[in-house]
């Protein structure tokens, strides 16, 4: 079994043996291993956001999609140069990077700037720039590389669990109490899908899963107002009509007015005329769906999901388990981010300042989204890494 | 050994599931929101594109005869704060009150305002701006953010208080104003409170127009899509000449006093002073707790328009309708004479003529002239109260004016019923203090004009204010259409007489009251009235002199009083509260008034050659 014999080098050594073993890993040839397919893919989503962002400034690049086009162009850059790093070094960088997360973090909390309600904000060199944005992608690879370490086997052990854990529940309340219960909800998330893809086993998950309720009950009766506020409006939308409720009752009128073909580009009815709350942020799928009508929110959708399921199938790609785990949990963060915004102003959820990935205007969003998809896409370049110790044979 | 990979694809095709199927529920309400409920949608979406807003109509404005404008539109500013527009609202309300002060009150009406409204609402931050203020707001606007200034309408009065009572004020529409019709809730809406203003109301106000626009969800304007413009309140015209008004009212001076002055042919007003008066602008932005609380206690009650709401005994001008009463009721004739010893027994108790000597034999005419008391108290009790009443309301005494004004009191003839409607008896001696206007006895000052224009004229006359509305002239306004007073024009003859002799005749009353005119003479009869009564003991002292008295017990002074004496074209009447003796106080005043009257007459001004006024021979016989 080659797998044993590799085992028995320890993985240092058979890194550096598949280092060596695959000519094809001096940067040019990486490039070319960079899934094209799938980058293009990120341009035609952010091509989307240019063209939506358009008309949310009222038919002119000026406030939004200009800014927002020079930012995907760093981030596109970005996302490239991550791609190409060996997930030797994401690994010797993680818990850096994880660490700096949880300490911007905390420094929000003590200082941070204040907007709608809640302190998410810091200002870094002059730009405005969230850190529980930072936080998800500190988390990914930090989980990625702790299960990496420890391997399918050591899953089994429960103690091998209580570290992960708080090192995703550290995030999860920081978060929670800057307080921003969409985000901190996302990355708990995450968290738990890195811990189930990882192999923990089916007992741990059900002793897990079993006092949720109660614990929500608890969570429930800590909130703050304006969050029980939110999840009142969501339920009862009517009762206050012109206040939180408004952005969803706007939001679905704008929607319903679309149809199914739309009311045009720049034509938009209520989007053009300011009905629409933050119509360039959270609210911009609402403006997309009342422009290009069902036929273009479907659409949307479809490439969202292309990228969901692509970015999940490139971590199933990978032969070592943190490719994977970095793969998914990239592919995670997007999905969450997707599902959990169109849901929001479809009014499935209660409303929460989570932004469309690429599309909506905000640069903290769109870079911290493609540094994710560097890492998804390094994940992809460096698939065929094996993991040493733990060599898999069903491939 | 377990395959990590293994556990991993098939858990992450786990995950794609549920990736996958959240997405594609979310496509499937997507179809749902957009199509099925979309119709049901799109209605919201047009009801949110535009927005109907109701126009606040220009009210009518208010002229005088001549056309001078007593209460007129101008346009105001109000600053507005766009709660939404702006990140420090404390700052900036803290700068705006550096331009434009803000006292308490409109920092406790902001605070308020700002936590009941929602953010995308403007809260009014000063109503009433003026254009200096105006000037430096927008000069300061880069640093008010939020701050813009609204183009308004209030109402200005340009002769404040000369006209205040006349032609009222207008304040802010309550809450059971805007119960009773809701178009009062638009800004900008005001309703009358007082005079014309109130009266005329539903002339005034117009009927609101609309606009509808294409809005925000801010509520900011994008565009207009269809306007209804509102009818314009109408004008209306007033029989006021706000020249002789003006006149009257400085004549008045700061006695507290009131006068009217009616053209006796047709009745209407020509000018109707109240002193002291009040600013009638300050309603509009809303009188102050301590200005209002210095008007309600003022003893001179500068609120009350005593034309109209002042009740006063008419003293001895109330003579002449007594002696018409008597006349028809047969209970003496003009000839008639009785001895005046100074004094009248009735019933055990004395009554005093003003003249403590007596007058001696006086017949009616004489008892006008001098105003003998003792004649009068005679006549009342042979004639009694009915015929007195009866004749006294058919010349507008004690009965309810029909003139545009509110609070118009109607005053009170008594009678012995009337009395006992009020829970007592009539005694003998209360019918002798009627018949010089003493006791119950009260009128208010346009019902004494009233009544001596129907006395000079023989017309059944209607006061009224007013002469036109929107150019469409009041069927008052003829001279023509009055019909006849049901009274004899030969009983009448015999008080016009008597009235003459007051004025012009030595010994009559009221000297000072003649005219300095060579070929007009005026008619009139003075009015001592007590407010208080004056004891036996003091009176008899010898001593007595009501100027001795306190000013509030002083007696009113009144004349009444018409000219020309031989084609009666104005009459006027004079109450100053507690102004002692009708004689000295008031009939100089009155004669003042008339001169001015007759002087302003557009008949005795100089005519453009070729040209010859055609004068109507109103005054009937």
């Amino acid at each position: 079994m080659r797998g044993g014999v590799v085992n028995a080098f320890g993985f240092l050594k058979s890194d550096k043996r598949l280092l060596r073993a695959e000519p094809d890993f001096r940067p040019m040839a990486r490039l070319l291993q960079v899934n094209w397919l799938y980058v293009l893919l990120v341009c035609l989503l952010a091509g989307v956001g240019y063209i939506a962002l358009y008309s949310a400034g009222g038919g002119s690049a000026k406030p939004f999609a200009g800014p927002q086009m020079v930012r995907f162009g760093f981030g596109l850059v970005m996302m490239i140069a991550v791609a190409l790093v060996s997930p030797r070094i994401l690994r010797m960088v993680s818990v850096p990077i994880y660490l700096l997360s949880i300490a911007l973090l905390g420094l929000v909390l003590r200082m941070g700037h204040v907007g709608k309600g809640a302190e998410r904000w810091i200002n870094l060199a002059g730009m405005q720039f969230q850190p529980s944005e930072f936080a998800k992608i500190g988390l990914v690879l930090m989980l990625a590389t702790w299960f990496h370490r420890i391997g399918n086997e050591r899953m089994g052990n429960p103690l091998r669990l209580v570290i992960p854990a708080i090192l995703t529940l550290l995030p999860v309340v920081l978060v929670l109490k800057e307080p921003n219960l969409g985000t901190a909800t996302i990355i708990g998330v995450i968290g738990a899908t890195l811990f189930f893809a990882a192999g923990m086993r089916l007992w741990q998950i059900v002793l897990l899963v079993a006092p949720i309720p109660f614990l929500g009950k608890f969570i429930y009766g800590h909130l703050h107002d304006y969050q029980k506020a939110r999840i009142d409006t969501f339920l009862h939308p009517e009762h206050d009509p012109l206040g939180a409720g408004y952005n969803i009752i706007q939001s679905k009128i704008a929607l319903g007015s679309g149809g199914m073909w739309g009311e045009g580009y720049l034509h938009g009815s209520q989007g053009q005329l300011n009905f629409l709350p933050e119509k360039q942020t959270d609210f911009i799928f609402t403006m997309i769906g009342e422009e290009w009508g069902f036929a273009g929110g479907i659409a949307v959708i479809g490439l969202l999901m292309v990228l969901t399921l692509g970015a999940t199938l490139i971590a199933i790609r990978s032969r070592n388990q943190f490719g994977r785990l970095l793969g998914l949990g990239i592919a995670m963060d997007f999905f969450l981010y997707c599902a959990v915004n169109l849901s929001m102003v479809m009014g499935a959820i209660p409303v929460g300042g989570v932004p469309l990935p690429l599309i909506s205007y905000g640069g903290s969003a769109m870079l911290t989204m493609m540094f994710g998809f560097g890492l998804l896409m390094s994940a992809w370049v460096h698939r065929n890494e094996r993991d040493p110790g733990f060599e898999d044979e069903d491939d | 050994m377990r395959s990590g990979r293994g556990v991993f694809t098939r858990r992450a095709l786990v995950v794609m599931a549920v990736q996958a199927g959240v997405l594609g529920a979310l496509g499937r309400r997507l179809y749902n929101i957009q199509t099925v409920e979309g119709d049901h949608l799109r209605q919201l979406a047009e009801r949110n594109r535009t927005s109907k807003r109701l126009l606040a109509p220009a009210r009518g404005t208010i002229h005088d005869r001549f056309g001078v404008a007593l209460a007129d539109n101008k346009v105001s500013w109000r600053a507005l704060l766009m709660p939404e527009e702006t990140t420090d609202i404390a700052a900036v309300i803290d700068r705006f009150s550096q331009i434009v002060p803000l006292d308490e009150h409109d920092h406790a009406r902001i605070e308020r305002d700002l936590k009941h409204v929602h953010k995308y609402v403007p809260v009014t931050l000063h109503e009433f701006l003026s254009w200096d203020d105006m000037a430096r707001i927008e000069l300061n606007a880069p640093s008010l953010p939020g701050v813009l200034v609204d183009v308004g309408s209030t109402r200005l009065y340009p002769f404040q208080d000369l006209t205040a009572h006349l032609v009222g004020y207008v304040a802010p529409p309550n809450e059971e104003d805007v119960a009773k019709d809701t178009t009062l809730s638009l800004p900008g809406m005001r309703v009358g409170r007082a005079g014309i203003e109130q009266t005329q109301e539903a002339l005034l106000r117009g009927d609101p127009g609309s606009v509808e626009m294409e809005v925000n969800a801010l509520g900011r304007v994008i565009g207009e899509i269809d306007r209804v413009e509102g009818q314009q309140g109408e004008d209306v015209r007033l029989t006021l000449d706000v020249g002789l008004q003006g006149k009257v009212l400085e004549y008045l001076g700061d006695r507290v006093a009131s006068s009217v002055v009616m053209d006796c042919r047709n009745g209407e007003v020509l000018a109707m002073v109240s002193t002291p008066s009040f600013d009638p602008s300050l309603f509009d932005s809303g009188v102050s707790h301590a200005q209002w609380n210095e008007w309600a206690n003022d003893p001179r009650t500068p609120l009350v328009d005593k034309a109209v709401s002042g009740l006063y005994p008419p003293g001895s001008t109330f003579k002449p309708a007594v002696a018409l009463g008597a006349l028809k009721a047969g209970a003496v004739t003009a000839q008639d004479r009785f001895n005046c010893p100074g004094y009248f027994d009735m019933g055990g108790v004395r009554f005093h003529c003003w003249n403590r000597w007596g007058h001696g034999m006086v017949n009616m005419r004489d008892a006008l002239k001098y105003s003998c008391d003792v004649y009068f108290y005679e006549v009342a009790r042979r004639c009694g109260m009915d015929p007195v009443k009866a004749v006294g309301n058919a010349m507008g005494l004690g009965v309810k004016l029909d003139i545009e004004l509110p609070h118009v009191r109607s005053g009170v003839i008594p009678t012995p019923e009337w009395r006992q409607q009020h829970g007592f008896h009539w005694n003998g001696g209360d019918t002798v203090n009627a018949g010089i206007g003493q006791g119950f006895v009260q009128v208010t000052p346009l019902a004494l004009a009233t009544y001596v224009s129907r006395i000079a004229s023989g017309r059944n006359v209607q006061p009224h204010l007013i002469r036109a509305t929107n150019d469409q002239m009041s069927s008052l306004a003829s001279l023509d259409a009055v019909p006849v007073v049901d009274v004899p024009k030969e009983h009448l003859d015999v008080i016009r007489g008597g009235m003459f002799a007051v004025v012009n005749e030595p010994h009559g009353s009221a000297p000072k009251a003649r005219l300095d005119l060579p070929d007009v003479q005026m008619a009139g009869k003075t009015g001592s009235a007590q407010v208080r009564r004056v004891s036996r003991a003091l009176r008899e002292s010898g001593h007595f002199n009501s100027m001795n008295l306190p000013w509030e017990y002083r007696p009113h002074a009144l004349f009444i009083c018409f000219a020309p004496y031989d084609n009666p074209r104005y009459a006027v009447s004079v109450v100053v509260e507690h102004g002692n003796a009708g004689a000295d106080e008031a009939a100089p005043l009155a004669k003042q008034i008339m001169m001015e009257a007759l002087a302003r007459d557009p008949a005795n001004q100089p005519q453009p050659t070729g040209q010859t006024v055609a004068q109507k021979e109103p005054v009937q016989g």
